[in-house]
């Protein structure tokens, strides 16, 4: 089980900010995405957001472990 | 005392500023920014703010100490607003003490232009004829490294 976190248009897309994918871990940030675009439908913009695990940067590398809180950043704009 | 925080609250500046000042400051700048009505042809009605609030505190965190390494005796701290402003409400309020002005000038710029790189922090932007979300305000189209990285001077 891993926490999805969604924000801003890719939150609005989707209709919720936050979803729980059951998933056969260890797995790849690219893996989750896929299973989230699969659930979801296709979000715009999620290919460009950057990607938190457990509130920190992460490349697109990084294994997903259980229980781990993915959070999709699209280009902040704060300021 | 938090020095780095995102509010839903109203800011208050002279709060943040007297985080920063201490016996050996000698400057504090501040860096304020407000919500303005027109860019280009576009006017704003209001704009909404989001963030994923632990991970914007921890980056602003994160700056300051940045900051700290740049400037080893400057103190900052960061408030950001977030849910639902007007046209010239404040959404952020930095301020940076050092103990001579001209540190103080660099360290508040570096933070704004870092915030605008690194912190989950969302503008929606509410025009006369639709609405937005705003990104990429740097025009990076993406981050080279898949991240963003420190600011090369």
């Amino acid at each position: 089980m891993v926490q999805i976190l969604l924000f801003a248009s890719l939150a609005q897309q989707a209709g919720t900010r936050k979803i729980s994918l059951e998933l056969d871990t260890p797995v790849t940030i690219e893996q989750v995405r896929d299973h989230l675009q699969n659930q979801l439908g296709q979000l715009t913009g999620i290919e460009n957001a950057l990607i938190a695990v457990n509130e920190e940067y992460a490349d697109l590398t990084v294994e997903i472990t259980k229980g781990d809180t993915i959070a999709f950043i699209p280009p902040v704009s704060g300021g | 005392m938090k020095l780095f925080n995102i509010t839903n609250e109203l800011i208050n500046n002279q709060e943040v500023i007297d985080k920063v000042i201490h016996h050996n400051a000698g400057a504090v700048s501040v860096f304020i920014g407000t919500v303005r009505e027109m860019t280009g042809e576009k006017q704003t009605r209001y704009l909404e703010y989001e963030a994923y609030v632990p991970m914007a505190e921890k980056q602003l965190e994160k700056i300051g100490d940045e900051i700290q390494e740049k400037w080893p005796s400057a103190k900052t701290a960061i408030t950001h607003r977030i849910g639902t402003l007007q046209i010239s409400d404040v959404a952020v309020t930095i301020a940076v003490s050092t103990p001579h002005r001209q540190d103080a000038f660099e360290a508040s710029r570096y933070a704004i232009e870092r915030i605008k790189e690194i912190v989950p922090i969302w503008k929606k932007e509410h025009y006369s004829d639709g609405e937005e979300w705003i990104g990429n305000q740097k025009g990076t189209e993406k981050y080279p490294e898949g991240r963003p990285e420190r600011i090369e001077k």
